[in-house]
């Protein structure tokens, strides 16, 4: 495969036009093969007649993706992962918005870093949106300047890495939030239940001799911060969900009309805790025996941990009748080296940024997921959440995807647009090739 | 003088687990075990590993087990060379697949290792060229273990097929158990396993095994008792005085009488004495441990045979 050429947000717009193009768009519930035309920044009815032409057969267009939480490592690390390279595997996976969490070194807890993030990121190939701190340091201490962080730009606030640790601050600051139009962004997981837990508990980590992360860990801490938010009225946002209860108590929080939305990320959606034990069958295929390769791979920890078969069916279910909103690929880069070590000392997270679509579409293939409902979970769904809207309208802003969902590509480390290349997926083939991506009418990633 | 072992099918390079194994492939390391042991005796396969350099790498304490391996190794001719793991590159912070490949470097051709965390021995394997033998990782797995004991059990029954062994003890932390537990259920063995609750507790969901939740339920009908040593501060640190353990799960000649006449004592060592078992139940007549001790080596010998190709 070549290695596709980026664009940026500060090039010239594009005027193109594609012909025949499957158009999906969740926003109008559009499924039709026809042209798309961009000029100036937006979508118009006819494209100027030297605009370029672009083939569209057999290619799917959708809203450009949005990932309502992605890791950047700068500043920090930037030899794993840059606000530039990361911008760029954004884009070469179809998004056109990333929401860059605050846990960079230093945090990312006062308005003038959020400044700083915007302008250094103007120029890259993808928008990307600050996510506060929620407290000072992260420390889960004192509650953050997030009046101020809001009026420099920020879309929502978390603590991600950790909960918010204490019920009362956790009151705090979904308080302060309830008049401010932003959620909290919460990693919901109590540390004390977690303990030294490295992989889901179940038969697999018992089997494995490795500490078990119990599930009650994320649920209680989601019926507690359910509980505050229907208290304040604040807008909670529960990021990465893993367990069944969980996706159980948003489904019911919504019903009874809490302000909640919350995201799964597509490894909890396709890969299971059986990944560790060395199996390598997606959560909607049947498990079988023998298809065992070396168990205990470091790339196959994350935080939260890889959950059962049943766990991902349930993600799956919530998915598809709404209680869960969007898919957030929690793209965490890590050097190879702090993978390739004993499983229990590996550094928790996986890249997501380019593996998102794929993931979703070997889903759809296997008949776990419905393409219109992951298309609304990538690109619809989580931009409303933050404010953006996506439409393939005419005159509305350019922000788009286009696709081969048939073709196959195998993952290997120097394909890659990220720095790092942290996945249990490399070397394996996946559907689904990004063949552009628009964002705000100017070509991010073309292949 | 020199002969060559018979040829066996195996197709395995590294030991990581039993989990893996299949009954011929047990019972084939048993049967070579048997060969071994007289092989050591008459010297006959003093050269069959002669090509092989064989690299201890203990990143826990232990003396037996690495004593018996170096043993096995020389028996069948290989150059062995010991890490001293506490002296050297641990300290100066290079990581564990840094260090192993240095080993492999210098001319290891095969790598005992023992390590605290579970599946070190799979990334050694999946990140060097050595054949890999694991001398025990975490709470995960002590194949060699299991393997000594299952041959001590069946030269002690003929077979294993419809015997009741029990474990008793830590069985959650413990990796003879687990590795145990998979080895004597394939030989045929119905195993149970009983222990204070919260250490037996997550056996409930493993496949084929029987959990019992006092000693006599768990004797009553054994053939073979295996004990499990005690940590000490294990056992405090999760709220299980000793006072309380050697009063409920001692196992000691009164509380044998509750198992089938004659039944066989086990203990990977080294025993607490009076703690898991008492001193005349260790050194009576129906204590197996001084066999399991003289099977580690032949085992041994037999596994390191096999992963080369050499048998």
């Amino acid at each position: 495969m070549s290695p596709g050429v980026f664009g940026r947000l500060t090039d010239a717009p594009a005027s193109l036009l594609l012909a025949g193009v499957r158009v999906i768009d969740p926003s109008d519930v559009t499924d039709a093969i026809r042209d798309l035309a961009i000029h100036e920044g937006r979508f118009v009815d006819h494209a100027p007649a030297d605009a370029e032409r672009v083939g569209g057969h057999g290619l799917i267009a959708a809203p450009g993706f949005c990932d309502l939480h992605v890791h950047l490592r700068d500043p920090g690390d930037p030899a794993t992962e840059t606000i530039e390279t990361g911008a760029r595997a954004a884009a070469k996976g179809g998004f056109t918005t990333i929401c860059a969490m605050p846990n960079t070194d230093p945090p990312l807890d006062r308005p003038e870093l959020v400044t700083a993030l915007r302008e250094r990121a103007a120029a890259t190939a993808c928008r990307i949106r600050a996510i506060g701190a929620a407290t000072l340091g992260r420390r889960g201490e004192r509650v953050a300047d997030l009046g101020g962080m809001i009026g420099a730009g920020a879309i929502g606030f978390s603590d991600d890495g950790t909960a918010i640790p204490t019920d009362d601050l956790a009151r705090s600051i979904l308080s302060v939030l309830a008049n401010l139009s932003v959620p909290l962004i919460e990693h919901a997981e109590d540390a004390a239940l977690a303990g030294a837990g490295v992989m889901r508990a179940g038969p697999n980590a018992s089997r494995l001799g490795l500490v078990g992360w119990p599930p009650e860990a994320e649920w209680t801490i989601v019926e507690r911060d359910l509980a505050l938010a229907e208290e304040t009225g604040a807008h909670l946002h529960l990021t990465h969900l893993s367990t069944a209860p969980s996706v159980k108590a948003v489904r019911n929080a919504k019903a009874r009309g809490v302000n909640v939305t919350c995201d799964v990320t597509p490894h909890h959606l396709a890969l299971t805790d059986a990944w560790v034990a060395g199996s390598r069958r997606f959560a909607w295929e049947q498990p079988e025996d023998g298809d065992v390769r070396i168990a205990y791979d470091g790339a196959c920890r994350v935080n939260p941990p890889l959950a059962s078969r049943e766990d991902a069916l349930a993600l799956l279910a919530g998915l598809a009748d709404g209680t869960i909103d969007a898919i957030a690929t929690d793209h965490a880069p890590h050097p190879l080296e702090r993978q390739l070590v004993p499983f229990e000392e590996a550094a928790p997270g996986l890249i997501g940024l380019e593996t998102a679509l794929s993931l979703g579409l070997a889903a759809v293939a296997g008949g776990a997921l419905e393409l219109p409902i992951l298309l609304a979970a990538l690109s619809t769904r989580p931009a409303t959440i933050i404010g953006e809207s996506r439409s393939l309208a005419i005159g509305a802003p350019a922000d788009l995807v286009v696709f081969n969902p048939t073709a196959n590509w195998r993952m290997h480390a120097d394909s890659l647009a990220s720095a790092s290349s942290n996945t249990p997926l490399l070397g394996r083939e996946l559907p689904g090739v990004v063949r552009l991506t628009v964002a705000g009418g100017r070509v991010t990633y073309r292949l | 003088m020199t002969v060559q072992a018979p040829s066996r099918t195996w197709s395995q390079r590294h030991l990581l687990d039993v989990d893996g194994l299949s009954r011929a492939e047990i019972e084939t390391i048993l049967d070579l075990a048997v060969e071994m042991r007289e092989a050591r005796a008459s010297r006959a396969y003093r050269s069959l590993l002669a090509a092989e350099t064989v690299g201890l790498a203990f990143y826990e304490p232990s003396t037996r087990t690495r004593v018996s391996f170096e043993l096995a190794a020389k028996a069948l001719g290989a150059m062995t060379v010991d890490l001293r793991i506490a002296g050297s590159s641990m300290v100066k912070g290079e990581s564990l697949v840094d260090t192993l490949r240095t080993l492999e470097r210098t001319g290891v051709t095969m790598l005992v290792l023992r390590h605290p965390a579970a599946g070190a021995p799979h990334l050694a394997a999946r990140t060097t060229g050595m054949h890999v033998l694991n001398g025990g990782d975490g709470t995960h797995a002590h194949p060699t273990q299991a393997l000594l004991d299952a041959l001590t059990l069946r030269e002690a029954f003929g077979s294993l097929d419809g015997r009741t062994v029990v474990i008793v003890g830590d069985v959650a932390h413990s990796r003879v158990a687990r590795s145990n537990l998979h080895a004597l259920r394939v030989l045929g063995a119905r195993v149970r396993v009983s222990g204070p609750q919260r250490w037996i507790e997550e056996l409930q969901r493993w496949p084929g095994v029987e959990v019992t939740t006092t000693l006599a339920e768990a004797l009553d009908g054994a053939d073979a008792v295996m004990a499990l040593r005690v940590q000490r501060e294990r056992a405090t640190g999760e709220g299980i005085s000793l006072d309380e353990f050697i009063r409920d799960w001692r196992l000691d000649e009164s509380r044998m009488s509750l198992a089938n006449p004659e039944a066989f004592i086990l203990h990977p060592g080294p025993t607490n004495e009076g703690v898991e078992l008492t001193a005349a139940l260790a050194n009576g007549p129906q204590s197996l441990i001084g066999r399991q001790v003289e099977n580690g080596v032949p085992v041994r010998m037999a596994v390191m045979a096999l992963l080369t190709g050499a048998a």
